[in-house]
């Protein structure tokens, strides 16, 4: 057992600002990642294939993690957090190649930064090899896959796909087309408030010099992702623009749209959520006293939102006032609303799964099979959609666009955990002493 | 520290940098990861975690994620069970 | 508005098994639901179709619905994952071995095949038990289904038969009416309340909740092969006071491994409880070991729908109610599954007057007019 007076979840920019705010004014601060290293999905680490740019993003980066480093908050790597009480513990898993490793942490005060993952829209051929999330291609390639010389296409929604396409064209990628389903009315007005943000002007006109003999298809989507002659990996993809459509012979397919918030840790502790988001006052507190969110939780909002929300969230915790840090944030949730508003899922995408197109791939339900059900529970409970180890993390937002089924609660264990998770008794304490800046471990 | 290490994958052979995941060295060996409950070869798709798709068994233990393992020396995964 | 022959109350298994017998019989059926079907009691159960022998009572019908889910096996669709698995009972020690071989005896005597294992014959059948165990009871008989479906199917076919589902909690149930909360009422010359542990229709129901946990694993086809419950688990399930658990545990046709069990009065609480779950699982290791490593999906719990004697309240509330056109089949408490279709088949006998395939006078409601409740209840 670890006890620490301010416990944060997930190490990615929202989090990486919030420890750092809280241990810089006196807090003892934890971290916990369920990835191996600190940055998050945008600042995943690179860890083969370095490719030694030297670009903003990895600045910026690099100051934040030093930042952190010096503030003496302490980072664990590796830890996935199964179940959470507002009464204030939570346990996580570790694992590695050969075990598992529960550990419990108590805490005072607990910032909730666990950032989103991919919205994930069935289309016939979606389980195909050979078809990734859009950041899921990125992530891979961080994680050591070479696409050099492959023929991709991106596709799906969000200012994702650009960076996505940059990332693959530098790592030597033929990127045919970037196939974005907004139309280019919707997109138009995010498009213009984005000279009012001028560093986000300047990264997205790197992006295009980087993709100048892609296609950038606005008001475009896949309808099918087709197998190769081997049958067994995708060989390309049907596109179409509503009225004509067309094959793009490929080797991957990225197509994700857009982002959903991960908040489960939220939903489990009781958090208020009156939509998707967890809601927060102007500290970053949630509606339990003693937890605290920021990032993209609380709306899908970028690097920059998440990186003051995780400040705020990081000073109240401190008991710092964040007054002059608040304008920033409120400007940066406008950005995000606008971001909402041009990526909004098109209503054509509901049709593109047919009757024998897999939604569940955990357990391999069908969309024809979800018919004739009241909702989530009753279609759950008769066709085992959302029941597979993914717990419908990607079948339950795609079930919400389709057939407008609003998820039902969360439970522990928010993730598989072996069945001896169950039985874990303090046994090792291990305590930090309060307002100390708890050293790195070795 | 050499900067490759050696796994099975299925029994086979494959050298692969360090710091690959077993996801990416699945995709590298292009072997699906597990065949699905009606029998497709599914590979990694959100490569953070997420999905579960690239669950494949590694070192004998089974549904493990394998795009959150790194490569290990004589690390073995199969990808059939 | 044209009065329906019968109403029932609760798309559960209960209450689908009835709709389907009474649509089958030509009636007009209305069936209400205010929840999701067979998402309470039903969605909380393992689906283990069993043969208890707690009282002859709970022998006669176990093993009267049994033999109907058997003669009906052929023709369930796929979803309702009806496998005759089979049941043993584990037998840790000589004196639970005494009792395997006495209650091979009771079975015999009922005409239920049960074999006894020795040590090596249960060590071969399943190879994932702990050494050192005395032996079991094998039930071959016996079997998994998966609840959900299961109703489902029921339901299905009773809709199929011109059944009308409602969806709508009922406010009243009464003199033949029943008043919907969407403001609709209906008429019936019968009612059947099959509630489960949902009793603010009949405050006078003498039901209890009883919790139990239950807890899903990933898949691992072969790791189990019949349903196991330590012999101990009668002893657990018996008691009517204190929390217990006990070593069960059920191969799923999907490879899954769904493991019970506890007991808990006196605890409304939906969550799951650290506690118990923890000394549910120790009990589940101590009989298997290598359950320990297994990746566990979802924990859940539910409530079953206790009575005093143990055995479920079928046919008239007469005793509990004044009201003639008031009915019941509730009171499962974990044995609804195996015992939906028996119960049917009995409710309708009654209804119809017609002669029941064993006798049903100890589960007539009535029985309980002066609830003999547990002490601290």
């Amino acid at each position: 057992m670890t006890r620490t007076e301010v416990l944060v979840i997930g190490a990615g920019p929202a989090g990486i600002a919030a420890a750092t705010a809280a241990a810089e004014n006196g807090c003892a601060v934890i971290v916990l990642d369920d990835n191996l290293s600190a940055g998050g999905q945008i600042w995943r680490g690179a860890t083969v294939q370095e490719t030694g740019s030297s670009s903003r993003g990895n600045t910026t980066k690099r100051r934040a993690l030093e930042r952190l480093r010096r503030s003496g908050a302490q980072v664990l790597g590796g830890r996935c957090v199964f179940s959470a009480e507002a009464s204030g513990m939570l346990q996580t898993l570790q694992e590695t190649g050969s075990g598992s490793l529960v550990e419990q942490f108590h805490f005072e005060k607990l910032i909730l930064a666990t950032g989103a993952r991919e919205r994930f829209l069935p289309f016939p051929g979606w389980t195909l090899p050979g078809v990734f999330g859009a950041g899921g291609l990125q992530s891979l390639m961080k994680g050591g896959y070479r696409v050099a010389g492959k023929r991709v296409v991106v596709a799906g929604t969000g200012p994702l796909l650009i960076a996505v396409a940059t990332h693959l064209a530098q790592e030597g990628a033929v990127v045919s087309s970037v196939v974005e389903q907004a139309a280019l009315a919707q997109l138009a007005p995010f498009a213009a408030s984005l000279w009012a943000h001028p560093a986000k002007l300047v990264q997205g006109a790197r992006y295009r010099a980087k993709l100048w003999k892609t296609s950038y298809r606005i008001g475009c989507w896949v309808l099918e992702a087709i197998a190769g002659s081997d049958g067994q990996r995708l060989g390309a993809v049907r596109v179409t623009d509503g009225t004509r459509t067309w094959t793009e012979p490929c080797d991957l397919l990225a197509c994700g749209y857009h982002l959903v918030p991960n908040t489960e840790i939220a939903q489990l502790l009781g958090c208020e959520l009156p939509g998707d988001f967890v809601q927060v006052d102007k500290t970053q507190r949630t509606s339990l006293p003693n937890v605290f969110c920021a990032g993209e939780p609380t709306g899908i909002a970028g690097l920059e939102a998440a990186m003051v929300q995780g400040e705020i969230a990081g000073l109240a915790c401190a008991g710092v006032s964040s007054a002059p840090l608040q304008k920033r944030a409120a400007a940066e949730r406008a950005f995000c609303d606008g971001m909402e508003k041009a990526f909004a899922l098109r209503r054509e995408l509901r049709s593109l799964p047919r009757p024998d197109t897999i939604v569940c791939r955990c357990e391999d339900v069908t969309f024809g099979s979800l018919h004739g059900y009241t909702g989530w529970t009753d279609a759950k409970l008769q066709t085992r959609c959302g029941m597979g180890p993914c717990q419908g993390r990607v079948c339950g937002p795609a079930v919400e666009f389709l057939l407008g089924w609003r998820p039902v609660s969360v439970r522990q264990p928010l993730f598989p955990v072996p069945l001896q998770a169950f039985c874990f008794q303090d046994e090792r304490v291990e305590i930090n002493k309060m307002n100390e800046p708890i050293k790195e471990k070795a | 520290m050499p900067e490759t290490c050696t796994i099975t994958i299925n029994g086979a052979t494959r050298q692969v940098a360090r710091g690959t995941t077993v996801a990416v060295a699945l995709l590298l060996a292009e072997q699906p990861s597990r065949i699905s409950v009606t029998g497709e070869g599914r590979a990694a798709l959100c490569g953070m975690g997420t999905c579960f798709e690239c669950r494949a068994v590694v070192n004998g233990i089974l549904h493990r994620r394998t795009c959150q393992i790194l490569c290990e020396q004589a690390m073995t995964v199969e990808t059939s069970r | 508005m044209k009065p329906y022959d019968i109403l029932i109350v609760g798309a559960g298994i209960v209450g689908s098994a009835v709709a389907r017998e009474c649509a089958l019989l030509g009636w007009r059926v209305g069936v209400i639901e205010g929840g999701t079907p067979a998402g309470g009691a039903t969605a909380a159960g393992m689906g283990h179709v069993v043969v208890m022998d707690d009282s002859p009572a709970q022998l006669a019908l176990t093993a009267f619905s049994r033999s109907l889910w058997q003669q009906e096996s052929g023709k369930l669709p796929k979803s309702v994952e009806y496998e005759n698995r089979g049941t043993i009972w584990v037998a840790a020690d000589d004196e639970e071995m005494a009792e395997v071989h006495a209650r091979q005896r009771v079975y015999e005597e009922a005409g239920i095949e049960a074999r006894v294992l020795t040590a090596a014959g249960l060590a071969d059948k399943e190879p994932n038990l702990r050494r050192g165990l005395a032996g079991g009871l094998l039930v071959p008989g016996d079997s998994v289904v998966y609840p959900p479906a299961a109703a489902g199917f029921y339901l299905a076919e009773a809709r199929r038969l011109g059944a009308e589902v409602f969806l709508a909690r009922a406010m009243s149930a009464s003199q033949g009416q029943v008043l919907l909360s969407d403001g609709v009422s209906l008429v019936a010359e019968r009612i059947v309340l099959a509630v489960g542990t949902e009793c603010d229709l009949l405050p006078s129901l003498p039901i209890q909740k009883r919790k139990g946990h239950l807890v899903i694993t990933d898949r691992y086809p072969g790791f189990v092969h019949h349903q196991l419950v330590e012999l101990g688990y009668l002893k657990s399930a018996h008691k009517v006071t204190d929390d217990s658990v006990a070593f069960n545990v059920q191969p799923r046709q999907t490879g899954q491994l769904l493991l019970g069990s506890s007991r808990q009065y006196g605890n409304e609480e939906p969550q799951a409880e650290a506690e118990i779950l923890r000394r549910m699982i120790d009990r589940a290791t101590e009989y298997m070991p290598g359950l320990k490593e297994l990746s566990v999906l979802r924990v859940w719990t539910g409530f079953r729908a206790a009575t005093a004697d143990k055995l479920p309240l079928i046919g008239p509330a007469a005793g509990l109610s004044e009201d003639r056109s008031l009915w019941l089949a509730a009171g499962f408490e974990g044995l609804g599954i195996t015992n939906a279709p028996g119960a049917a088949r009995l409710l309708m006998d009654a209804m119809l007057g017609r002669k029941s395939a064993i006798d049903a006078v100890p589960y007539l409601p009535g029985r309980l007019m002066e609830p003999a409740r547990p002490a601290h209840a």
